[in-house]
């Protein structure tokens, strides 16, 4: 256990434990979280340290890291772009999205299908991956950066948008 | 980045939706106490909760996450003084495409929610609940934290609220970007801090063996808001709302090829598939005409234009009598929908116009049941990998003339065949596609195919 978290970052994972009063292993989901915006993903000695909190086994978090798509086990870019890729998005132009998103951001991506890998921007202030159905099918293509939703992005609107993730 | 602020149709019957972009309101407990907010929580303390439970009942509340199954009978299964603590997860792990009426509540008007799940939780004695929120809602999860801080400063949680004797803590869980775990009993493995695998049915049902093994009922968000309104106005008069059997309102996501795609709030079966498309939603683009309908997200079977519907309505002197009608009108009821093959699920509406390759559709539908299969069960986890392949051939090259009836032939191996629904949602949009489309399908095989069945591009 070799990870150092800060004491206000501490703090919080003791208090979101108490909200699971019937099992500790309820907060591995939790405290997953609370460590991949701290770190930007979840390094080995995270998932120890977290095994070791929750009086767990590695292998019950790692499993975890493994199934769930919203854990990285590597850094992502500065900022971190997630693009719809499923049905009403794709018809209104999520691919397209997409690419245009690549284009601005000095991103090269080689297929547009799932995988573990994130494609980045060379100087690492961009990454992006394809996401499945992001719950705003009306509004057309949409797009998360950070934590940041927009819809109905229009490919023109791009640049601009990238400008304001610098 | 289009205006987010949309007015409502005067057709429309706004309940649930009520406070959704309304001028002047804003997502804080201020806002919802000057509107009269928590009144119905007070009311319903002054009720026992086995009669909660029945109004529930009587108001033919069914639940709107896509099984449609009834509320008051669900909660119905939870035994009064049981030994075991009962728990109460609200599923807001909105994730069916096509589907985007939770975030809406969440993001704009917490409180009804959090009154609904308060009310709920009273009626079923659940003293420790969760609101389950899928994690590509960061922000929508703040809401709800500071709506829930908000709502224990006011003592409407915590111990002894409003001096009733009743306590209850909820609190917010975070998915991580797993479909399967709007499916309860996934999420309820996922809520354990275990890979979401849907456990089987008997005898894990919720409502006996659920969270830690104990009785837990699990609602999905719109669900709730229902129940704060059905104590508003009792269980009678909600259920003069809509339809027999199909009560109340519905929250219809529509998206695709319309002019004006959103969310609208009417009551069942309130109007029909061409009234939804063409009066409300501003009918198709200039110059195309409609191809077919995925009525309740991408699980629902495809409807085509081109179909007739044999419907059965019940007349006024209590006899049934069957309809032969089209696709346009086709009334938006769970009952009606069902008869027409297909299903009102989750109340997303996904039309596509003349111009939409159907092979490219499924594709992308494949792709999508291919990456969320949570690789539990072989038929599902081989088979939404095979479909997703075949498709993705036929489309790019190296399609072969027999891909249309493999493929079929593997959705009808899925389907009925795995732990959870999951196996029939990932099957019915293959088999529903080949079954209205199959022309398409044997001519994008046999012309854009290289006939020696590699994946060419």
């Amino acid at each position: 256990m070799t990870m150092e978290l800060p004491a206000e970052l501490q703090t919080r994972i003791d208090e979101v434990i108490t909200q699971y009063p019937v099992s500790k292993r309820s907060a591995a989901l939790p405290l997953l979280h609370l460590i991949q915006e701290h770190t930007g993903y979840i390094e080995e000695d995270a998932i120890t340290w977290v095994a070791a909190k929750l009086d767990l086994e590695p292998i019950n978090v790692l499993e975890l890291v493994t199934f769930y798509p919203m854990f990285r086990r590597e850094p992502a870019g500065k900022h971190h772009i997630r693009v719809c890729r499923t049905l009403s998005c794709a018809m209104a132009g999520g691919y397209e999205l997409l690419d245009t998103f690549c284009k601005h951001a000095g991103i090269q991506r080689q297929e547009n299908g799932h995988g573990a890998h994130l494609f980045k921007s060379e100087d690492g202030k961009y990454s992006i991956e394809f996401v499945e159905c992001l719950a705003s099918c009306g509004f057309g293509p949409v797009c998360m950066i950070d934590d940041d939703f927009y819809e109905a992005v229009a490919q023109e609107e791009v640049p601009q948008l990238l400008e304001k993730y610098q | 980045m289009a205006s987010t602020t949309r007015t409502a149709h005067p057709r429309e019957k706004r309940i649930i939706f009520k406070n959704i972009d309304r001028p002047g309101w804003t997502n804080d407990i201020d806002c919802y106490l000057q509107d009269g907010g928590y009144e119905e929580l007070k009311k319903a303390f002054a009720m026992k909760p086995q009669e909660i439970v029945n109004e529930v009942r009587a108001s033919g509340l069914r639940g709107r996450g896509g099984a449609g199954f009834p509320c008051g009978v669900k909660w119905g299964f939870i035994r009064p003084g049981g030994a075991k603590p009962v728990y109460l997860i609200c599923n807001a792990d909105e994730s069916e495409p096509g589907t985007f009426k939770d975030r809406y509540i969440i993001h704009q008007d917490p409180h009804q929610l959090v009154e609904g799940m308060i009310i709920s939780c009273y009626a079923v004695n659940a003293r420790l609940a969760y609101i389950y929120i899928r994690g590509e809602f960061p922000e929508g999860a703040k809401i709800l934290e500071r709506a829930l801080a908000e709502a224990r400063e006011h003592g409407f949680l915590g111990k002894n609220i409003l001096g009733t004797g009743f306590d209850l803590e909820i609190y917010v869980f975070r998915g991580a970007g797993a479909y399967i775990c709007g499916e309860e009993t996934g999420l309820i493995e996922s809520m354990e801090g275990k890979r979401p695998y849907p456990r089987i049915k008997p005898p894990y049902f919720p409502a006996v063996l659920g969270l830690y093994l104990c009785p837990t009922i699990v609602n999905n968000v719109e669900t709730l808001c229902n129940v704060k309104y059905i104590v508003r106005i009792g269980g009678a008069e909600y259920a003069k709302i809509g339809k027999p059997n199909n009560t109340g309102t519905r929250v219809l996501c529509v998206s695709g090829d319309v002019q004006r795609p959103g969310y609208y709030e009417f009551e069942v079966g309130g109007l029909t598939m061409g009234e939804l498309i063409y009066d409300i939603c501003g009918g198709l683009k200039p110059g195309r005409t409609l191809k077919a309908v995925i009525p309740g997200g991408s699980s629902a079977k495809v409807l085509s234009v081109k179909d007739r519907y044999k419907i059965k309505s019940k007349q006024a002197d209590g006899t049934m009598v069957e309809t032969e009608i089209g696709l346009e009108d086709v009334p938006l009821d769970f009952d009606a929908l069902a008869a027409a093959g297909s299903m009102a699920g989750s109340g997303g509406v996904i039309v596509m116009d003349d111009t939409r390759e159907m092979v490219w559709a499924l594709n992308n539908i494949n792709e999508f049941y291919a990456h969320e299969s949570c690789g539990q069960c072989t038929p599902c986890r081989e088979g939404s990998l095979w479909m997703k392949k075949i498709t993705e051939r036929m489309l790019h090259g190296g399609g072969v003339e027999r891909d249309t009836d493999t493929l079929k032939s593997v959705a009808d191996n899925i389907a009925g065949r795995t732990i959870c629904a999951f196996g029939e949602a990932c099957a019915w949009p293959t088999q529903s596609f080949i079954d209205k489309f199959r022309d398409e399908f044997v001519a994008t095989a046999g012309t854009k195919g290289n006939g020696n069945g590699s994946t060419n591009h």
